[in-house]
């Protein structure tokens, strides 16, 4: 018998966490990149934990979408980081202030 | 649930994934190298492949090995490399007094509140399949049929928008990363 569905999805939680977490302390605008990816895959996790609990497909679509979405996203993201560094030299996000009040 | 035994090879595809996850996804955390914070990240990402085989979502996990262990992190490592930042981040200095602790509550009492969430709900579960007509989750092959007649019946207007999706992103990508011409002559 498989492990409950619950055991993944805590599991989930707490990368979510994880990623959070590390979205909110880091400051290299990549390491940031690469917790959002860890908070996608937590959700894609549960997503399909609940499509093995609800015996439906649609949560793999779901995950599927979701892995588009973000290989666009980290395409364009890196394209802007690319060009802002092209300007400041750095990818801190602590040193890009020109749009403080 | 107690007292209900799982098996023990169910048990230990668990415990492996949920180790590569958790020990790749604090690794990027706790690096201070990005190049060695991607490959920390690959770790994860295979760690959720096996969490997805083990879920018979294998059309998923082979997905995200070939998209995610392959294309996002190279793109990360191509960029990492690119802009040559594989220079270390001081991780001990906190530029905003009490961040870190903020951080860490916030998200401690979010991981806390789903989890007894979790606990406390009860979900429907058993055959409730609407996009497959009653039908299991099928593993393998099947897996493959069943997520590919999904996308390209029930959600066929939402997969030609990523195609969209995808074109425009490629676009903006170059346009951004895009080195100005004139700039350069000026330069030179």
């Amino acid at each position: 018998m498989n492990v409950p569905a619950a055991w993944y999805l805590v599991l989930a939680a707490v990368l979510f966490g994880i990623g959070a977490f590390g979205l909110l302390t880091r400051r290299s605008a990549l390491i940031m990149f690469m917790c959002l990816e860890l908070m996608l895959n937590a959700v894609n996790l549960t997503f399909v934990s609940f499509s093995r609990t609800l015996s439906d497909v649609a949560g793999q679509v779901s995950v599927f979408f979701v892995m588009v979405v973000a290989a666009a996203e980290v395409t364009v993201g890196l394209g802007i980081v690319v060009a802002i560094f092209r300007r400041r030299r750095t990818t801190s996000v602590d040193e890009l202030s020109e749009m403080k009040g | 649930m107690i007292g209900v035994s799982y098996s023990i090879g169910a048990v230990l595809v668990f415990v492996t994934a949920a180790l590569l996850i958790l020990v790749g996804a604090v690794g990027v955390l706790a690096v201070r190298n990005p190049v060695h914070a991607a490959m920390s990240l690959i770790m994860t990402l295979f760690g959720v492949a096996v969490a997805f085989v083990a879920q018979s979502a294998d059309f998923l996990a082979a997905v995200q090995v070939i998209v995610y262990a392959g294309a996002i992190v190279v793109l990360f490592l191509f960029v990492i490399m690119f802009l040559g930042v594989d220079r270390r981040e001081g991780v001990r200095v906190e530029p905003l007094v009490g961040q870190r602790a903020l951080a860490g509550l916030g998200v401690g009492l979010t991981v806390a509140g789903l989890i007894v969430l979790l606990a406390r709900s009860h979900w429907v579960s058993g055959a409730m399949s609407v996009s497959t007509n009653g039908a299991p989750l099928a593993t393998g092959s099947g897996n493959v049929a069943q997520l590919g007649t999904a996308v390209f019946t029930t959600y066929l207007y939402a997969f030609e928008a990523t195609a969209a999706l995808l074109v425009i992103a490629v676009v903006g990508a170059i346009v951004l990363a895009r080195r100005e011409r004139a700039l350069d002559e000026e330069a030179a």
